[in-house]
């Protein structure tokens, strides 16, 4: 699925990283947990987080996760955005709750990590 | 080649600087995605642990063509039990640190489960040394 489609189910506000919406995803993580991040071994990844500081962006950075939905309404940092953008990962916002926002993702297909 | 970070006490606006900066050195070399990856994930766990659980400290970053060796060596003060650290689940965090997403007792078995050579040694008082190795494959 590409990024686009999946700011369009979640109705998602792309906050960073606008010109690669076409980059394929393939599995989705859901955590606020870095340190359960940090164990996931997986290609073409959207991590779904309600967790907003910068260590999201880095924790992302080092495990090569490059697409981040940011859920429950939560607001992506200067700091956070300026990060991401240098190490082209994409950021979006959007209102739904986790359990939501995994519900509409799983049922348009997307797999989860394990 | 020879890489040394400081690592501050408490900053977690910088934690994760060093690694970032050794990911770039590894990209410069073009090592393997994948191996970097287990290297840079090693090197952030205990990066993280010196920011939220030690009194300040270091990072040596050795890169041959077999290995990459990395030494992380804090100030202080020390784990008394390392069986008991090692055990998932099992953390001391402050309510801080986990706030920041970390804390889960994950930390050091995930290093171990990424490199090739994990060594731990604490003295309580002084500090801890981790002593990690990721093995370069041969072309």
């Amino acid at each position: 699925m590409k990024l686009k489609e999946v700011a369009t189910f979640l109705n998602a506000e792309v906050v960073c990283g606008h010109s690669k919406l076409d980059r394929e995803v393939n599995a989705v993580f859901a955590s606020d947990l870095m340190s359960d991040v940090l164990t996931i071994d997986s290609e073409k990844l959207l991590l779904l987080t309600g967790l907003v500081n910068i260590q999201t962006i880095r924790t992302s950075e080092m495990s090569d996760i490059k697409n981040i939905v940011l859920v429950r309404n939560k607001k992506a940092s200067p700091e956070m955005i300026a990060l991401a953008e240098e190490n082209r990962i994409v950021i979006m916002q959007c209102s739904y709750s986790m359990y939501k926002s995994c519900g509409l993702l799983f049922q348009s297909g997307l797999n989860p990590v394990y | 080649m020879q890489f040394k970070y400081t690592i501050e006490a408490g900053n977690f606006t910088k934690a994760g600087d060093a690694s970032s900066s050794f990911k770039k050195v590894l990209k410069q070399l073009n090592v393997d995605p994948q191996i970097i990856k287990r290297i840079v994930v090693s090197l952030y766990e205990g990066e993280v642990n010196i920011v939220a659980h030690a009194n300040g400290g270091k990072v040596i970053c050795e890169v041959d063509p077999n290995r990459v060796f990395i030494q992380l060596i804090d100030q202080g003060p020390g784990i008394s039990d390392i069986a008991k650290a090692m055990q998932a689940g099992y953390s001391t965090a402050s309510a801080k640190v986990r706030e920041m997403g970390f804390g889960a007792g994950m930390g050091l078995q995930n290093i171990k489960n990424n490199s090739d050579e994990f060594i731990i040694n604490s003295e309580v008082g002084v500090g801890t040394k981790l002593a990690i190795i990721v093995n370069l494959p041969q072309v």
